[in-house]
């Protein structure tokens, strides 16, 4: 291990060398620990068992194909397989694809900034906190409204959500990230 | 690119991560990220929220075989999606929606012109390009409005809007755009609804020129 990656979580790691190496035994771990709750995540909306088989099996793949841009200064590793789960889902029972912003331009010769990596995972504990401390109605229109289950007019319709507050939180940390992509338009 | 001021809520932010904006929109959203690093952070808090949610998620083990069948197609060739770049004041997301096609703009009168990327039954998404000192005609709404500005800029009744600026309109709104002084202005516009133009064409033409 890199003395520079100590502090990050074992799925960071997996992911690093999944990128940089194709690391099929990496990959195996990922896979153990994704898997099953990707499964349970997307039968939480009423998707079938063997469904959302195929489903983990796509976005597995396109976790490993991928593999190149996921970037720890800017996205946890369950961050950005949420949003390859989304899209692949839209992908899939929409039949079209989904619009995605540009990739930011990455600075070739910029370096591992390991606080960045650690402060990013460390906000992402405190929101899990956050959130498990939410009453548990409150916690369910979380999960629904990123399960996609709700409309931008039915979130913006839940004043009673704490939502304020765990932005607020996670904002906090982005700042970080922010600050980052300043530097890197410098 | 830091004097965006007009940024996405955050509740559409959400949608948008979870996917639920409707495809107009989300061409609008993911073209106004490209833009503004302050919603590209907040786009990012989503996304974090998103990962715990699934990760916080119960358990359900997976068949045996999944596994096997997954590494087996690790080394099969594939091609990958192509990726779209900014091309002069076009945001990649709207480069994706050309196509690879030129623009076609069609001529609206008084120097109005617009090109429509895409048009299904839950919205559309255009070009406006509207020449200074233009007003693009009073019109209301029958549902919801996002217009991106690209170049140029516009005010209406609530403000002024320069480049990366996001304007949502609703129904309630009644407002009158007019493109500043200047370069003329290109707009990136999606509604959910057909436009009601109040005086600019007769309601029958709207069909024509599907407004």
């Amino acid at each position: 291990m890199p003395p520079e990656c100590i502090g990050y979580s074992d799925q960071t790691h997996w992911m690093i060398a999944i990128r940089d190496n194709q690391d099929r035994e990496a990959f195996a771990k990922l896979f153990d620990y994704f898997a099953p709750r990707l499964k349970g995540f997307i039968m939480k909306s009423g998707t079938n068992a063997a469904q959302a088989e195929e489903i983990v099996q796509d976005v597995m793949l396109t976790v490993w194909r991928k593999a190149a841009q996921f970037d720890p200064h800017r996205a946890q590793v369950s961050a950005w397989i949420y949003q390859i789960t989304r899209n692949r889902q839209i992908d899939i029972t929409r039949k079209e694809s989904r619009p995605v912003p540009e990739e930011l331009k990455e600075d070739p010769g910029s370096e591992a900034d390991a606080s960045q990596v650690v402060g990013l995972e460390q906000e992402a504990g405190l929101l899990r906190q956050a959130l498990a401390n939410l009453k548990p109605e409150q916690r369910e229109i979380i999960e629904k409204a990123y399960l996609g289950e709700l409309t931008h007019q039915e979130i913006s319709a839940q004043t009673g959500l704490p939502l304020g507050t765990i932005k607020s939180r996670i904002r906090l940390g982005m700042e970080r990230l922010r600050h980052e992509l300043k530097d890197l338009k410098q | 690119m830091s004097a965006v001021t007009h940024h996405i809520p955050d509740a559409m932010l959400a949608a948008y991560a979870a996917g639920t904006l409707p495809h107009a929109f989300a061409v609008v959203v993911a073209s106004h990220v490209s833009l503004c690093d302050h919603c590209r952070v907040a786009l990012a808090a989503h996304q974090t929220v998103g990962g715990v949610v699934l990760e916080d998620s119960d358990a359900v083990p997976v068949s045996s075989s999944l596994k096997d069948n997954l590494f087996a197609q690790l080394d099969a060739p594939f091609v990958p999606e192509p990726v779209y770049d900014r091309s002069g004041i076009y945001p990649g997301p709207v480069m994706e929606a050309l196509q690879g096609r030129a623009l076609k703009w069609k001529t609206l009168g008084m120097g109005v012109r617009q090109d429509i990327l895409t048009e299904d039954a839950h919205g559309s998404v255009r070009l406006l390009y509207i020449p200074p000192g233009q007003a693009v005609p009073d019109h209301g709404h029958n549902g919801l409005e996002m217009t991106l500005v690209l170049q140029g800029s516009f005010s209406d009744e609530t403000g002024q809007f320069g480049v990366g600026d996001v304007e949502i309109a609703d129904e309630d709104l009644e407002h009158t755009p007019i493109a500043d002084a200047g370069d003329p202005c290109i707009c990136l516009a999606a509604t959910d609804a057909r436009l009601r133009f109040n005086a600019f064409l007769p309601r029958i033409l709207q069909p024509i020129f599907r407004i």
